[in-house]
This record gives structure tokens, C-alpha cells and sequence, in this order.
């Protein structure tokens, strides 16, 4: 490959594969199963779109990944681009985009909820995922074997079915760094997220691994989905454990290593009652409200659609969720009654990830409300003032013409 | 005067000279900076409303997701990009976007980097030498 005998696509990955492992310690690589690439436009720029179409102007036997490879949202959906006032500039290039990557044989799946929809990984399996929330929850919820992959690191594991063995492909980096002991469970989705941000903050960098002790009963993936992708957001962090619950933690001892000095905290309900709280300072109006990041589950669609059974939403009202789940939430009629009671529902695309800051200025979008911890992490450096809420409250707000009443 | 070097556990990219841009606080292209602008635009960062580029920036840990990965090679090619990245401790995906961007990035410190370089400071980093380091000018 370093040769350059399989083409220069190959080349160039195992290039960019050893600059990376160099840097990172890595000893040899390891095969992986499945890569997962994050590559929307907003991100990659023109320059990243012309560089995808130059890989993709390769003979064919050069440029094809050699494992399945599939995508994270992308910035748009075309269906309701308009709606969104999204500008023909952005749809170009996300239709070059996703010509380039299509010619290198990737699956357009379009999503960050792979692991609820398209195979989850198992236990043991190294991957290459990119997106943190689909990382952490891989590694945790599944005792998959990834580290984060960007969208360049992604597309060379495609390219070469291998990456740098360093991180969470070792078992030695597996061990809790930290003990939180949680006296409160979290209810409602965004305490979730709030707890995963409380957890982000206190963590600190991607190096570290949390173990949470206290929690009274087994989440659900949604829950875990929340939980996780706000930690990975806060903190930076790909693995975490929650002792008697997740694969590798049966007991806490478990991922504890002998003589290792811990970090350890506590968190009780006031804290996380704080921390939904800090985001709410002076705001008494949102403009839209917007349920994303990551993907809405069929169960969130559905849980969404009896909140807005029999009530108009009267600002937008945004719910995002995946290419695989829509037709589900259509057939089941669950997207009808979302936009019925005027709603919008969008798939295949995340808020953040599809040009936020340039649909703010067209739609004089400021003040928003969300039960994504996540979304509140991102998108206040996007101009946006997010406030962080239960669904069932980011419904009232909707119907209430977007007045904050509490 | 005794000239200090302040030696990382590794680095990638070229050698560069430029001003420091200091801060105790984290670092993610999507979720701190206005691109466009070529500014800090997330308002609780400690650096909000300053100009990065051209700078050399000095900050405690990678933050935030994969969006670095892309954004550091279409930040370069616009020209509206910091001159190198210092940081205490990384994460993989500030590594894989210096990777692709050929960007000069150094990190992980015996000392808290942030409050060795003084803000302003005028500093010089070498990825290529045995021990990569950065040295006040």
C-alpha cells in the first residue's frame, strides 16, 4: 500500500494512517469491520469537496473502499431545503459531495443513530466510526473497539480495512480514569444530556474513561444515546462505563486497575437541575425549537407525535431523524401527525451540521429550545442562544408561540 | 538570559514563528470559531471575539467532535487559519486533521503549557526536531 501499488488513493490513506499512529504511539494497526465517515459540506468546505472529487476521478480498482462503509448526516435535506432557506450553493455542493463518495463506494446512509438502525457493533469488533456519539456508544453500550475517526482518518480505514492500533483498540486504555457516583437518575432525555455534560466537564479530555456508579436502573438506548452523546461533546470523551449495566462493567472492579489513583465525584439531582437551568438565563421567547442531535429514534418520533396530538405548533418546529427511521415514521403515520400539527420533520441531515449559522441569518432563527444537551453545546459558538428542556416542555413552547412561561 | 524550550511528547507540520494567542480553555473548530470571520465565536471561550489567524495558539485540551478532521484543511485553504496549534493534551481528531491540512501541531507537556507562554509572546515551534518544542523568541 505504502508503494503505492494498490493506486494513490490507498497510498495516500496508509500514508495519513501512519502520520496519525506515529503521533498517537500506535505500534502496528489493527483490521476493522466497519468504517463510519462524517463528511458534510459545512465542514468540508469547497476545498474538501474538490479534494473528495479528486479521489473519486481515480480508476475504479483504485478508489473503492474495501469495507462497508457508510456516512454520517448530511447537510441538507433536499426535500425541505427551501423551508429551511437553505441557498442553491449549499445543495451543489452536497450533490458533489455526495457523487465523490458514491464513486468511492461508500453507502449514504446519512446518519449518527447507526447503531440503532443499521448494524450495531458487538462486542470485541474494532471499528473506524466517525462522529463521537456514535463512537462513545459503540465502545460502551456495545463494547465495540473505536477510537473517533474524522472524516479523512474514517475514509482510510474504508480504503485500506485497517487503522493505527492506539486508544480504545487497547485494552490498557480501557480502565476507568474516573468514579462518578450518581445519587439522582436522570428521568427525561435532557437530563440525560445533562448528566453526560456534568460527567464532559468533569472528565476533561479524550484520554479519560468514566465509570458511574448509582445508577437505580438499566437505561434505555435513547437514554444511553443522550447520555453519551453529550459527554462525548463536553468532555471529548469516547468510553465510558456504568457499573452492573454496561458489557465490560459488570462490576465496578472490572475496569479498575490495580493501583491506579481515580478521580471521584459526585453528583446529586441539584446539579443537574443547575446545569438545564444555566442555559435558560434571559430568555423568555425561543424561535424554533428543534429535536436533533443525535437522530430521532422511531420511539422519539412517536413519543413527539402523541405530545403534539390535538395542538398547533405556532413557531418551527424542527424533529431530524434518519433516512431509516423515516419511512417507518411515514408508514406508521407518525411524520402526518408531527406535520400536521406543524411540525417539520427532516431526515437524513442534524441541525448542527447543515450550515446552522447561514440559516439563522435567513430565518432571524436567536433563541432556540431543545432537549439536546449536545445542540446546546454546539450551537452557542453558531450565534445561536439555546435553551435546554424536556421534550414535553419544548412542545408547550412550540404551541405557546415560543414563550417561555417557567 | 537562559533561553526555555518547552518540549512535547510529539508534533507534526513545519517549523513556525508567530505570535501567541493564550488561553486556559479548550479547542474545537466547530464548536468555538466563526470560520468565516476568522474569530473565537462561542461565548463562554475565553478567547471570544479575538482573531486567531496568523496566531499561534496555546490552549489546554482538544475539544468537541470530528468536524476538525475537515475543517483545519478548509480553513488552510482559505488562507483564515491559525499558524499552529498548541496544546496540553490532544485528541485524535485534532492528529488526523493536522494529518491532512499539513498544519503545525505540537503537544503534551511536563508543565501546564497555558501558563508557561505569556499571551502576545512572540514563539517559535519546531514539530521537526528530535524533541519537538516551542521557545519564546
Amino acid at each position: 500500500m505504502h508503494a503505492g501499488e494498490l493506486g494513490p488513493a490507498v497510498q495516500w490513506a496508509i500514508d495519513h494512517q501512519i502520520k496519525v499512529g506515529r503521533y498517537l504511539g500506535a505500534k502496528d494497526f489493527v483490521p476493522v469491520n466497519q468504517a463510519h465517515i462524517m463528511a458534510d459540506t459545512e465542514s468540508l468546505g469547497v476545498a474538501g469537496v474538490e479534494w473528495l472529487e479528486r479521489l473519486a476521478k481515480l480508476p475504479a480498482e483504485q478508489r473503492r473502499v474495501r469495507i462497508p462503509t457508510i456516512t454520517d448526516p448530511r447537510g441538507t435535506d433536499f426535500t425541505a431545503a427551501a423551508r429551511l432557506r437553505q441557498q442553491p450553493w449549499m445543495l451543489d455542493l452536497e450533490r458533489r459531495a455526495i457523487a465523490a463518495l458514491e464513486a468511492l463506494g461508500v453507502l449514504m446512509t446519512d446518519t449518527c443513530i447507526n447503531y440503532q438502525t443499521i448494524m450495531p457493533p458487538v462486542r470485541g469488533e474494532h471499528c473506524a466510526y466517525g462522529d463521537t456519539g456514535v463512537v462513545i456508544y459503540s465502545n460502551s453500550v456495545c463494547g465495540a473497539r473505536s477510537n473517533f475517526e474524522g472524516g479523512p482518518s474514517a475514509l482510510s480505514a474504508g480504503l485500506t480495512g485497517r487503522t493505527p492500533r492506539y486508544g480504545y483498540h487497547l485494552d490498557e486504555r480501557r480502565q476507568a480514569t474516573t468514579v462518578v457516583d450518581v445519587v439522582w437518575t436522570p428521568q427525561e432525555l435532557n437530563e440525560w444530556g445533562a448528566l453526560g455534560g456534568i460527567v464532559g466537564r468533569l472528565a476533561g479530555d479524550y484520554w479519560r474513561v468514566p465509570a458511574l456508579t448509582g445508577i437505580d436502573r438499566v437505561p434505555t438506548s435513547d437514554e444511553m444515546k443522550h447520555f453519551g452523546a453529550a459527554l462525548a461533546s463536553y468532555g471529548s470523551v469516547a468510553l465510558f462505563h456504568m457499573a452492573g449495566i454496561t458489557p465490560e462493567a459488570q462490576r465496578l472492579d472490572d475496569i479498575m486497575l490495580a493501583g491506579r489513583d481515580v478521580d471521584r465525584h459526585r453528583i446529586v439531582e441539584s446539579d443537574i437541575r443547575a446545569f438545564v437551568a444555566s442555559y435558560a438565563v434571559a430568555i423568555d421567547k425561543v424561535d424554533l425549537v428543534v429535536f436533533s442531535a443525535p437522530q430521532l429514534s422511531l420511539i422519539e418520533m412517536q413519543q413527539l407525535a402523541d405530545l403534539l396530538d390535538g395542538r398547533r405548533a405556532s413557531i418551527p418546529l424542527l424533529a431530524v431523524t434518519s433516512p431509516q427511521v423515516k419511512p417507518d415514521a411515514d408508514r406508521m403515520g407518525l411524520s402526518e401527525r408531527i406535520e400536521r400539527a406543524g411540525g417539520t420533520v427532516l431526515a437524513g441531515m442534524c441541525f448542527y451540521q447543515s450550515y446552522a449559522r447561514e440559516m439563522a441569518e435567513a430565518n432571524g432563527w436567536k433563541a432556540l429550545a431543545t432537549n439536546s444537551a449536545k445542540l446546546t453545546n454546539i450551537l452557542g459558538g453558531y450565534g445561536y442562544r439555546p435553551m435546554l428542556m424536556s421534550m414535553d416542555a419544548c412542545v408547550d413552547v412550540a404551541c405557546a408561540g415560543g414563550k417561555v412561561t417557567s | 538570559m537562559t533561553e526555555r524550550k518547552f518540549y512535547a511528547s510529539a508534533g507534526m507540520g513545519r517549523k513556525v514563528q508567530a505570535q501567541a494567542l493564550v488561553a486556559k480553555d479548550g479547542f474545537s473548530a466547530r464548536y468555538d470559531l466563526d470560520r468565516i470571520r476568522g474569530v473565537f465565536s462561542r461565548p463562554q471561550h475565553k478567547l471570544v471575539g479575538q482573531s486567531y489567524v496568523g496566531r499561534v495558539l496555546v490552549l489546554d485540551a482538544a475539544k468537541g467532535g470530528v468536524a476538525t478532521a475537515w475543517m483545519l484543511h478548509e480553513m488552510k485553504a482559505r488562507g483564515v487559519v491559525p499558524a499552529a496549534l498548541v496544546l496540553n493534551a490532544v485528541n485524535p481528531i485534532m492528529v488526523q486533521g493536522a494529518a491532512l491540512a499539513d498544519f503545525t501541531m505540537i503537544s503534551g507537556f511536563d508543565v501546564d503549557i497555558t501558563g508557561a507562554i505569556q499571551n502576545g509572546a512572540t514563539v517559535e515551534i519546531d514539530p521537526t526536531a528530535a524533541r519537538p518544542f516551542i521557545r519564546i523568541v
